[in-house]
């Protein structure tokens, strides 16, 4: 056991002593994740918003409470419909909201009415946000009106123009997690192990009495604590500064990071195993594990509107998995029986990994 | 008795086209220090690497301390000190930290073995806090023999320690060595460099796999069948040419500053023929002496007498 | 009246307090095989890199083949060769590749290319590899191969870091005849070796420790100065004392 903690602390030396390392392994994520967040900007202002055939009772009062919000700058109050398209295109407008001919009447008689939001989804945050608050308000207009438990509902329709998707804006969070947990386990785990068979350590190490499997084990286990240092920093930053909400159970969020954590360790195990060089290892870590995360992981660009083989074989992706997961847990508040399927494939995958990894792994050269 | 021993052992690599050891035995005797000589590519790390367990032979069998590579390689890396060819310390600790690393490693501490590193280990201990990597040669070497040395091994095998360090820091760690060996060690230790040949009890010169010989420094000597004679003059290269182009020369080559060479037979009239031939060369102040033949004049003729230099290749330098 | 190739003059390199390389001087003829020995860190490496104009000295003169150090580093660059123990060659190109690669950085035309690795490989017994990977060649070859490449543009002087580390003694021996034939021709041969037998064959050594040159003349009037029998024991006096020591 002593064994194994002076090999821990001594890991924890490189990893202190390469202070390069350390700011790319604790910036990066930061960095990224205030950038990905500054990119959807949460706090929209000023939105200039169109209002299109508010003529009744029931949408002048809407109408009313979106102009007392600080959110919006009505600058039409009138549009008509056919022109809707020109003045997005003309950048005049960001929104507009537009109520049916009996919208009224719609509401009171038949106790459900519906309203358009239509906003310019080239950029996706900004529209989302918008629909965000303008669904907020309405849902509140109807609250006030007729109380919580009334028939009477409002059923926002909404079209986002040229993204009908409005993909983007959080999902970057757990993508960005993903990511970069997907960089530092597997790249440094590989490089870390790579470098001392280049340096010859390794030749030592194997041919003293330390058990070859506890040289993995020792090897996995800084790194995995420093990833899930690094976990805390992203989500500290996510909640603090972008004052993202995390709306499920943090305990439930450690538990599948640690165990997609495990899968890249693993992985990254899998990469030193096969090569001899830190460059061989660092690009096989980054061209072969980073890009599929990227393309596959569904959150640059949604897995829906890609081809079918692309699809299928986004399933082998570990991050795919680790990606629902957390923006089930995190985005949406889901418990563990909402995610225990896809924890399960996760699972398997760490579990089939780790065995190869150990098996592959020559005790001798 | 005998503590390292290999037995017709053979290796080869790129499933089986490059030959790097060839049926290769010799052992090494308790308490012994046993030089491996021979230039790079002759086979020395495989051999180090099978007895170390880091490395399967093909054929054959090897012992360590009565332990077999194979069945008993768990028993083999605890009881052998070890220190691979290139520099194997990790760069980014300090000197003590490596130490201290190396020991527990091997389930040990600094303190229990002091005694056996203490004269070596002092001479770095002023830079307990300095890092490993910006050691110089020699020290580094220094380190890495302590941690060699710190799990007190039975057997000590040194792959090439003193490649790329200079002759001062070279003659000091053969003196470490030299006191090792009084505490009973046995020591395996390879080199590139003949001259530290005479620095062993007993050698084995390693050629493109094979054993040349194994034998005493001075018995491997003694055996070298022709007499052997040294010359210089004004024009050494000049010289060497002259004595190449004469067909009662066998070989000449350049060793240090003078020119080794023998005759095809030993006969005393050829040594008249030779002077009386290089003054009409031209030659001025020309010495010729017969002289004991050192390792590497040893190791040029068993190298020529073996079968695996091309014949051009002998013809072009000899 | 000689004629000098190398010639330095209280030429030193400093990184903050620290002389690497201390007020050396000394010259070099056209021809001659000049053995630049030292401890490990005495400065060697430091020195080699301002005379290839790798790197700018701090103060002090020199010329190589003619030219300055400190304005003509381009133009020295044209007139040397280099060959390391280290890197020489690359490995996965074949053995005619390596030398029209090397002719052409140097800009050779591709008529003397083909002329003289035609002449190189039939002197080297290298013809029936020509199309062979470099890799694929025993050690001995690759180096002599990589000193042939060095002097493959006919360059006034030649710089050898160690070139014969690890090479079985006949090969040493081959090398060393091509360094000869080299200096024959009058291409200047700058050596450094961690061979003592190799120092005896250059015609004078300079030792250098901590920085300095400590000795510089012809191996026999250095044994006969430091009343040694061998270079090592010549070496061994000279650096015994040295103060640092560290590449």
């Amino acid at each position: 056991m002593k064994q194994l903690f002076v090999f821990i602390r001594k890991e924890f030396f490189h990893v202190f002593r390469d202070r390069r390392t350390l700011l790319i392994m604790f910036g990066l994520p930061v960095v990224q994740i205030i950038l990905f967040g500054f990119a959807l900007s949460s706090e929209v202002k000023n939105i200039r918003l169109g209002i299109s055939n508010a003529e009744d009772v029931s949408s002048r009062q809407i109408v009313n409470k979106i102009k007392s919000s600080s959110y919006f700058l009505v600058s039409e109050e009138n549009i008509s419909e056919g022109v809707i398209e020109s003045e997005f295109l003309k950048g005049n407008l960001t929104a507009v909201l537009v109520f049916p001919p009996q919208f009224s009447n719609d509401l009171l008689h038949a106790g459900a009415a519906t309203v358009q939001i239509i906003t310019d989804g080239s950029d996706p945050n900004i529209a989302k946000t918008v629909v965000n608050y303008l669904t907020n308000i309405i849902t509140a207009y109807q609250q006030e009106s007729f109380g919580v438990a009334t028939g009477y509902r409002i059923v926002p329709e909404i079209r986002m123009l040229y993204n009908e998707e409005g993909n983007g804006s959080l999902n970057f969070i757990p993508g960005v997690m993903a990511l970069i947990l997907m960089i530092v386990c597997t790249a440094l785990t590989s490089v870390s192990i790579v470098k001392e068979k280049e340096l010859g350590t390794m030749e030592v190490l194997l041919v003293s009495p330390f058990r070859p499997i506890w040289v993995l084990i020792a090897k996995a286990i800084p790194y995995l604590m420093l990833s899930l240092a690094n976990f805390t920093v992203i989500l500290l930053t996510a909640v603090y500064v972008l004052n993202v909400e995390v709306k499920g159970s943090v305990p439930l969020l450690f538990f599948e990071t640690m165990l997609f954590i495990i899968t890249c360790l693993s992985l990254g195990l899998l990469i030193s195993n096969a090569t001899n060089s830190q460059q061989t290892a660092l690009l096989l870590s980054l061209m072969a594990m980073m890009l599929p995360t990227i393309i596959f992981t569904g959150f640059m660009m949604p897995l829906e509107n890609m081809p079918v083989p692309f699809q299928v074989i986004s399933n082998i992706i570990p991050s795919r998995w680790y990606f629902l997961i957390i923006k089930s847990v995190m985005l949406k508040g889901l418990g563990f029986e909402y995610v225990w399927k896809e924890t399960l494939v996760l699972a398997a995958m760490t579990i089939g990994l780790l065995t190869i990894a150990l098996k592959k792994f020559k005790t001798t050269l | 008795m005998e503590t390292v021993v290999l037995d017709h052992i053979s290796k080869t690599y790129e499933k089986g086209t490059v030959l790097a050891v060839d049926e290769v035995s010799f052992s090494v005797n308790k308490g012994e220090l046993f030089g491996l000589i021979g230039p790079d590519g002759a086979g020395k790390t495989s051999l180090f690497r099978i007895l170390t367990t880091l490395l399967s032979a093909d054929s054959g069998r090897a012992s360590v301390a009565g332990f077999d590579v194979v069945k008993d390689y768990k028993t083999i890396r605890r009881i052998v000190g070890y220190m691979p060819g290139r520099f194997s310390l990790y760069q980014d600790l300090t000197v003590k930290e490596n130490l201290e690393f190396f020991a527990a490693l091997f389930g040990t501490t600094v303190e229990a073995n002091y005694s056996l590193i203490k004269s070596i280990y002092e001479q770095i201990k002023p830079f307990n806090d300095r890092r490993a990597g910006k050691l110089s040669g020699g020290m580094k070497q220094k380190l890495a023999l302590c941690c060699a040395l710190i799990h007190k091994p039975q057997v000590l095998l040194l792959d090439e320690p003193t490649t790329g360090v200079d002759v001062v820091s070279r003659r000091e760690f053969w003196d470490m060595l030299k006191s090792l060996k009084k505490e009973g060690i046995t020591i395996l230790v390879s080199t590139p460099y003949m001259d530290e040949a005479s620095l062993c009890e007993r050698i084995a010169l390693i050629q493109s796999g094979k054993i040349l010989s194994v034998n005493t420094p001075d018995g491997i000597r003694r055996a070298y069948p022709v007499k052997l004679y040294a010359a210089k003059s004004d024009n050494i290269y000049q010289l060497l040419m002259d004595l190449r182009a004469l067909e009662w020369i066998e070989h000449c080559y350049a060793s240090g500053e003078y020119l080794h060479f023998n005759f095809v037979s030993d006969e005393q009239n050829l040594l008249a023929g030779l002077e009386e031939y290089a003054v009409s060369r031209g030659h001025r102040h020309l010495v010729v002496r017969e002289i004991i033949p050192d390792i590497e004049d040893c190791f040029i003729r068993l190298m020529n007498e073996g079968k695996w230099l091309s014949e051009e290749q002998i013809h072009a330098i000899i | 009246m000689k004629e000098y190739v190398i010639q330095c003059k209280d030429l030193t390199k400093r990184f903050g307090d620290f002389y690497a390389v201390d007020h050396i001087s000394f010259d070099v003829e056209k021809g001659e095989i000049f053995g630049f020995l030292g401890a490990n860190g005495a400065g060697k490496t430091t020195a080699m890199r301002m005379l290839c104009g790798l790197s700018y000295p701090t103060s002090g003169e020199a010329t190589i083949a003619g030219y300055n150090v400190y304005t003509q580093q381009e133009k020295i660059k044209q007139h040397i060769g280099y060959m390391s123990q280290k890197f020489s060659l690359y490995e996965d190109l074949t053995v005619l590749e390596n030398i029209e690669f090397y002719g052409g950085v140097y800009g050779l035309d591709i008529k003397t290319i083909k002329a003289r690795s035609n002449d190189l490989l039939r002197e080297l017994g290298l013809m029936p590899e020509a199309k062979k990977l470099v890799g694929s060649l025993p050690l001995g070859w690759k180096q002599k191969l990589a000193f042939s490449v060095a002097i493959f543009h006919r360059p006034q002087i030649v710089f050898l870091d160690e070139p014969t580390g690890g090479v079985d003694p006949i090969t040493r021996r081959q090398f060393w005849d091509m360094i000869y034939k080299a200096a024959a021709t009058g291409i200047t041969v700058f050596v450094t070796t961690h061979y003592m037998d190799e120092a005896e064959y250059c015609h004078r050594i300079s030792v250098m420790v901590d920085g300095k040159v400590k000795a510089l003349d012809s191996p026999a009037t250095l044994k006969a100065d430091l009343s040694a029998e061998t270079m090592e024991e010549v070496f061994y006096k000279l650096a015994r004392g040295a103060q640092r020591s560290g590449d």
